[in-house]
C-alpha cells in the first residue's frame, strides 16, 4: 500500500488533498489492483489446473483458443459464463441465494489483504495478520451453508453441511499448525514472520526446526481441505453430490464459487508460502552472492510450486468418505499438531 | 452391520440422472443423515422391448438388438446369442472362426473391464485411472474397426460364422496390443488399486458373502470377488474354452472380509491378466479358413426351444430361445447378470453411507442397457 500511495503522489497536487482521503484513495487503489492479479492468477491457474491434469491423463487439454497451447482458453469460458442465462430455481430462497456466491468470493478474496508479496508490496501490514486469515478464511463456511440451504435442493443441502462440518474442523488442526510458528516468531504479523525467515533456505521454518517442519505437512493437508480439494473434496463430491453446495448455480453466480476456490488456493498457498518457506525471503543466503530475484517474484514462484502440488493431489488421490475425514482430522491431525505445538513451544522458552 | 436410526428418515432421490448411477439407474434412498437405511432401485429407464422385437425379425436380424443391450461388451453378447442358435440348428463352426470369436471375446472382456475399473476409480473420486484406462481401450476398439467397422456395436458374431475375416497382420497387431499392456496393468495397480485411500475407501464395504451370493444368483466376478470358484468358460466349456490354459481369479479378502467391493475390483483386475493369457493362445492355435463357410443360407430351426450360457464380462448371460418351426424365434429371454447383480443392491446397500452407495453401485459393475433390455 506505502508504494502505491508514492505512486499517487505523483499525480498532480495529490499531496494537497487531506491525509485521511490520501489514505483512503490509496487503500482503493490497492484494492483494485489485488483484485486484478488476484483475477488474472485465477485464470491462469485454472489453465494450469487444466494443463496439469491433461498431461497427468496422457492428454494435451486446451489448444486451440488464443493459440499458443489454448492460452485463451479460461478467458473464453468467463466470457462464456458471464454471457449465460442466470437461473435461479423457483422453489430457492432468493436473497440467501444471491449473497451466497458474493459472501464466498469475498471471503476469500479478503484474505489476500494481507499476503506479504515483497517487502513493500503487501495491501495493509495488520499486527494481527495471521488472525485476520483464520478469521476471514472461515467465513466462508458461512455462505456455503447459505448456498446449500437456499438451493432448496438435497444434495446441495449435504454438501453444505459436508461443507460446514469439514471446514469447521480442519480450521482447528490448522491454527494449532500456524500457531507453532507464531510461537517461535513471537508476532502474528505477515511481514514479522517473513523476515524472521530471511537469510536463506536454512532459516525457512520448514527447516529451521522438526517441529515447524512437521507443522508444514499439517497446514498443508489442512488447507486441501479448507479449499475443498481432493482428497477432501467432499462437499463438492461430484460422483455423490453431482456438484455439491453449487448443484443448483449457474453462470456468473458459479463462477463466483469457481473463482472463491482458486482464490482460496492461492490464499492458502500464500499462508504456507510465508509462515514455512520464507515468504518473500531468497533461497540463498545473502553471502553466497547478489541477491537478484525480486522479492515479489520469490513469493510467486513459491506459491505456484504449492499450488502446482494441490493440483498433482488432486489428479492423483481418490477421495476420502466423510467419516475416515473426521477421523483424519480429529484423532491424527490435531493430537499431532499439539505435539508439535508443545515442542515449538518449548524451543521458544529453552532455546533462545 | 447394525445401525441404530434416530427416527426421522429423508428421501434422497438418487437418479435416473446422476453421475454416478451408471446409465439410468434410479435409487431411492432413505437415508438418515450421510447413512442410507434402505436403498430401492428402480428400474426401467431404459427399456426398449429387446425381447419383443426379436420375435419379430429373423434370426440373424436378432444379433444387432443383442449388441445394445450391454454396450461395454458387444461382442460377448452377440458370442452367447450366436452360440444358442447354432446349437438349435446344430451348426459346428471351423477352428478359424471358434479362435477368432475367442480374441474378440477376450478382447472385449478387457475393454469392458478397463471401463469398470475406470469408472469406478472415478466414482472414488479419482480422475486420472479413468482416461488411462480408456487410453487402453482405445487401441482395442480400433483392432476392432479395422475388423469390422464398428467401435462399439459391431454385428460381427453371424450365426455359423463371421461377418469379416481379419485383415492381414491382425495377429501381429494383437500380440502388440498385449504386449503393449501387459505391463500397464502394473501402473494402473500402483496408481490406483493399491492406493491406501481407495483401499479405505472399498475394503470392507458392500460385503456380499458367498452364500448370500448365491442365494442371489450373483454371478461372474461379483460372485467370484465373494470367493466363489464358478466361471461358466471352466464348468461348462463353450467354444472350447477347456483347451485353454488360464486361472479363475477369485476374491481373497486382503483388507477385509471376503466379497468387498475391493474384491470384486480387483478380480476384474486379475480376469484382465488371465484374458491375455487366452488371447496369446488363441493367436497361436489361429489356421487358416473360410469364416463364412458354415453360414447358412436360411435359418430355419426345428420347432424346440434351446439354453446356453455364455460368460460375459459382467457375469453368467443366458439366452432361451424357443423355436415354432418357422423364420422368427417364437421368444427369446435373456438371462441378464446386472439384474441378479443388482437385485443384491439392497441387500449390500443396508446401513451404509451415501458415498458407499456409490463404491457399491461401481464395484458390481451394472449396465442398465442389459438390466432392462
Amino acid at each position: 500500500m506505502e508504494s502505491i500511495r508514492q505512486l499517487l503522489q505523483m499525480i498532480p497536487r495529490f499531496g494537497e488533498l487531506p491525509q485521511s482521503f490520501q489514505i483512503f484513495c490509496a487503500l482503493l487503489a490497492s484494492c483494485v489492483v489485488i483484485l486484478v492479479l488476484a483475477l488474472v492468477c485465477v485464470l491462469y491457474l485454472v489453465w494450469m489446473e487444466r494443463k496439469v491434469s491433461a498431461h497427468m491423463q496422457d492428454r494435451l487439454g486446451p489448444m486451440y483458443v488464443g493459440g499458443w497451447h489454448g492460452w485463451a482458453q479460461t478467458i473464453a469460458d468467463a466470457l462464456k459464463l458471464l454471457l449465460k442465462e442466470d437461473i435461479i430455481p423457483a422453489e430457492a430462497d432468493g436473497l440467501l441465494y444471491r449473497v451466497a456466491p458474493v459472501l464466498v468470493f469475498v471471503a476469500a478474496f479478503a484474505a489476500t489483504a494481507v499476503l506479504p508479496f515483497g517487502a513493500q508490496s503487501i495491501v495493509t501490514d495488520l499486527n494481527i495478520g495471521v488472525l485476520y486469515v483464520v478469521a476471514i478464511t472461515s467465513l466462508s463456511v458461512v455462505g456455503i451453508i447459505m448456498a446449500g440451504w437456499a438451493s432448496n435442493n438435497k444434495y446441495a443441502l449435504y454438501g453444505g453441511m459436508r461443507g460446514a462440518a469439514q471446514i469447521v474442523s480442519y480450521e482447528i488442526p490448522a491454527a494449532v499448525a500456524i500457531m507453532t510458528v507464531v510461537i517461535l516468531v513471537g508476532s502474528l504479523s505477515m511481514q514479522d514472520i517473513v523476515r524472521a525467515q530471511l537469510g536463506g533456505i536454512h532459516r525457512w521454518f520448514l527447516f529451521r526446526n522438526p517441529f515447524t517442519f512437521g507443522a508444514f505437512f499439517v497446514y498443508f493437508i489442512c488447507s486441501l481441505a479448507e479449499v475443498n480439494r481432493t482428497p477432501f473434496d467432499i462437499p463438492e463430491a461430484e460422483s455423490e453430490l453431482v456438484a455439491g453446495y453449487h448443484t443448483e448455480y449457474s453462470g456468473m453466480r458459479f463462477a463466483f464459487f469457481y473463482l472463491a476456490e482458486y482464490v482460496n488456493m492461492i490464499v492458502v498457498a500464500g499462508v504456507a508460502t510465508t509462515l514455512f518457506l520464507g515468504g518473500w525471503s531468497q533461497v540463498l543466503p545473502a553471502r553466497w552472492g547478489p541477491q537478484l530475484i525480486p522479492g515479489p517474484v520469490m513469493f510467486t514462484a513459491k506459491v505456484i510450486a504449492l499450488i502446482f502440488v494441490q493440483m498433482w493431489l488432486r489428479w492423483a488421490l481418490p477421495r476420502l468418505r466423510v467419516d475416515q475425514l473426521m477421523y483424519v482430522c480429529w484423532k491424527v491431525m490435531l493430537p499431532f499438531a499439539f505435539v508439535l505445538l508443545l515442542g515449538s513451544g518449548f524451543l521458544a522458552v529453552y532455546w533462545k | 452391520m447394525e445401525v441404530e436410526y434416530s427416527g426421522e428418515t429423508m428421501t434422497l432421490n438418487m437418479g435416473p440422472q446422476h453421475p454416478s448411477t451408471h446409465g439410468v439407474l434410479r435409487l431411492e434412498l432413505k437415508t438418515d443423515g450421510e447413512i442410507v437405511a434402505e436403498a430401492v432401485p428402480h428400474i426401467g429407464y431404459l427399456h426398449r422391448c429387446f425381447e419383443k422385437h426379436a420375435e419379430n425379425v429373423d434370426y440373424a436380424g436378432v444379433v444387432p438388438f443383442t449388441d445394445r443391450m450391454d454396450y461395454c461388451a458387444a461382442m460377448n453378447n452377440e458370442l452367447g446369442y450366436v452360440l444358442t442358435v447354432e446349437k438349435l440348428l446344430g451348426i459346428k463352426v471351423n477352428n478359424r472362426v471358434r479362435c477368432l470369436r475367442v480374441i474378440m471375446a477376450e478382447l472385449n472382456r478387457i475393454a469392458s473391464h478397463l471401463i469398470a475399473a475406470g469408472t469406478y476409480g472415478n466414482d472414488m473420486g479419482s480422475f486420472t485411472p479413468f482416461l488411462h484406462c480408456f487410453r487402453d481401450r482405445e487401441r482395442i476398439l480400433d483392432l476392432f474397426e479395422e475388423t469390422c467397422g464398428a467401435r462399439l456395436l459391431y454385428n460381427y458374431n453371424w450365426v455359423g460364422g463371421l461377418m469379416f475375416d481379419v485383415k492381414p497382420g491382425f495377429e501381429d497387431r494383437v500380440i502388440e496390443f498385449v504386449d503393449y499392456f501387459e505391463p500397464l496393468i502394473a501402473d494402473l495397480n500402483r496408481l490406483l488399486s493399491h492406493n491406501y485411500i481407495f483401499i479405505k475407501r472399498t475394503a470392507g464395504v458392500g460385503i456380499l458373502p458367498p452364500e448370500v451370493a448365491i442365494s442371489y444368483g450373483v454371478t461372474g466376478p461379483n460372485l467370484r470377488g465373494s470367493g466363489v470358484k464358478f466361471d461358466v468358460r471352466k464348468d461348462d466349456p463353450y467354444l472350447g474354452y477347456e483347451e485353454f490354459d488360464f486361472d479363475i481369479p477369485i476374491g481373497k479378502g486382503e483388507f477385509g472380509p471376503i466379497g468387498s467391493c475391493y474384491d470384486r475390483y480387483m478380480v476384474r483386475i486379475w480376469e484382465v491378466k488371465e484374458c491375455l493369457k487366452i488371447i496369446r493362445q488363441a493367436v497361436k492355435m489361429l489356421t487358416p479358413g473360410d469364416v463364412q463357410e458354415s453360414i447358412p443360407k436360411r435359418i430355419k430351426p426345428p420347432a424346440a426351444d434351446v439354453y446356453m450360457r455364455t460368460e460375459c464380462p459382467r457375469g453368467e448371460m443366458g439366452y432361451y430361445i424357443v423355436s415354432d418351426g418357422g423364420l422368427k424365434p417364437y421368444r427369446v429371454k435373456v438371462k441378464s447378470p446386472c439384474f441378479t447383480a443388482l437385485s443384491a443392491l439392497p441387500y449390500m446397500a443396508r446401513g451404509a453411507m451415501i458415498a458407499d452407495i456409490i463404491a457399491i453401485i461401481g464395484s458390481i459393475d451394472i449396465v442398465l442397457g442389459e438390466i432392462d433390455r
